[in-house]
């Protein structure tokens, strides 16, 4: 199964969940202001047209047939681009928050790590949390440091690239719990040898919704962020497949 | 009387979990468990006395209460079993809709390019080498 693609080095993961009025925007502007690249959009059950717009919009749509979470969507992701041979990917929100200007600059955090991570505390941008929710991604941020040997700030970070080791690394482990996606395949993939390095990007307000202040929600995200971490850090380590 | 019943009540549970078996509505794995469970009750309603011994032996004073005790860590363990297969099976269910998403879309792949070999100008987009 070898399928042509346009630009078989690289290739942006889009996972969207009812995104259909973002969306299309989002695809033109990575195609217009981004590296060349193909764009795989994974819709994770939307009950919208996303996967039409998506596809209208030039991108390879996966259509999931149930809602599965970000982390369901990009392991479908990262199984795509293992398949078709891809050199490099990275994840871009359908939401419009990252930057498509920045994706280059992800990009070539590669050279230096397997994983590459566009943070958005990193001195750029005007993006602000306060509060409880605050304090567990300074918490979530120091101790993934320490385990990373590489200063890192913003670890929840949805906009990140992988190379081909780290791809297959998150083939073999990408978990579809809550914040799987962020901090325990972080965790898990460093922990397997990869190597992380922190980009900063600026990021842009969201197109609709309100990122939530309710403190109840933060101690609540404190509680499953700690818990995601202390499963992550127990884990036992896994060896990259090399099929 | 009561002793009776009791074993009426198992013989049919041991009866009914065969009938499932028989007809493949349950797995050997889970029915391996209630056979054992059936078994021990059967004994137990048989020789009631085996209860008095064992709960004289740890030092329960009544004897229903070591039962008691025995069904709550039973049901409890079976619960935490039931949990276990059923996150395995979620599992399963979440990789086949991963594998059928990619399916579907190297066959709409496919397709494209077979209706595109033959028309003529046709743009094919994206499935250009």
């Amino acid at each position: 199964m070898t399928a042509p693609a346009r630009h078989p080095d690289t290739l942006v993961i889009m996972p969207a969940w009812n995104e259909s009025e973002s969306i299309g925007n989002t695809i033109r502007e990575v195609f217009e202001f981004g590296p060349p690249c193909d764009v795989l959009v994974v819709d994770d059950g939307s009950r919208d047209g996303t996967a039409r717009v998506a596809r209208e919009a030039g991108a390879t749509v996966l259509q999931l047939p149930f809602n599965m979470g970000v982390g369901g969507a990009m392991r479908t992701g990262f199984k795509y681009a293992k398949s078709h041979g891809y050199k490099q990917v990275i994840q871009v929100d359908a939401d419009g928050q990252h930057d498509p200007r920045d994706i280059k600059a992800v990009l070539d955090g590669l050279q230096h790590a397997d994983i590459a991570i566009g943070a958005r505390f990193a001195d750029k941008g005007n993006y602000t949390v306060r509060g409880p929710r605050k304090w567990a991604m300074k918490v979530l941020a120091w101790t993934i440091s320490r385990i990373a040997g590489t200063p890192l700030t913003d670890v929840t970070s949805g906009f990140r690239a992988a190379n081909i080791k780290a791809i297959r690394q998150y083939v073999d482990h990408y978990p579809a719990e809550y914040l799987g996606d962020t901090i325990d395949s972080l965790v898990v993939a460093i922990r397997s040898g990869c190597t992380v390095r922190q980009v900063a990007v600026s990021m842009r307000a969201r197109q609709g919704g309100t990122p939530s202040h309710d403190p109840m929600k933060a101690a609540i995200y404190l509680g499953r962020s700690g818990m995601a971490l202390l499963f992550a850090l127990t884990r036992k380590k896994t060896e990259p497949s090399t099929n | 009387m009561s002793l009776l019943m009791g074993s009426i009540v198992v013989v049919a549970i041991l009866f009914f979990v065969f009938e499932m078996l028989r007809r493949q509505k349950l797995r050997e794995k889970y029915a391996v468990l209630w056979i054992v469970i059936g078994i021990g009750t059967l004994l137990l309603s048989a020789f009631p006395s085996l209860l008095e011994e064992a709960s004289g032996l740890i030092g329960i004073q009544v004897p229903a209460n070591l039962l008691f005790i025995m069904t709550l860590i039973l049901l409890v363990g079976v619960c935490l079993h039931l949990s276990r297969e059923q996150s395995q099976a979620e599992d399963e269910v979440r990789i086949l809709c991963e594998e059928l998403a990619l399916l579907r879309a190297d066959l709409a792949d496919i397709r494209s390019q077979l209706e595109v070999k033959p028309g003529q100008g046709s743009d094919p987009g994206p499935q250009n080498p």
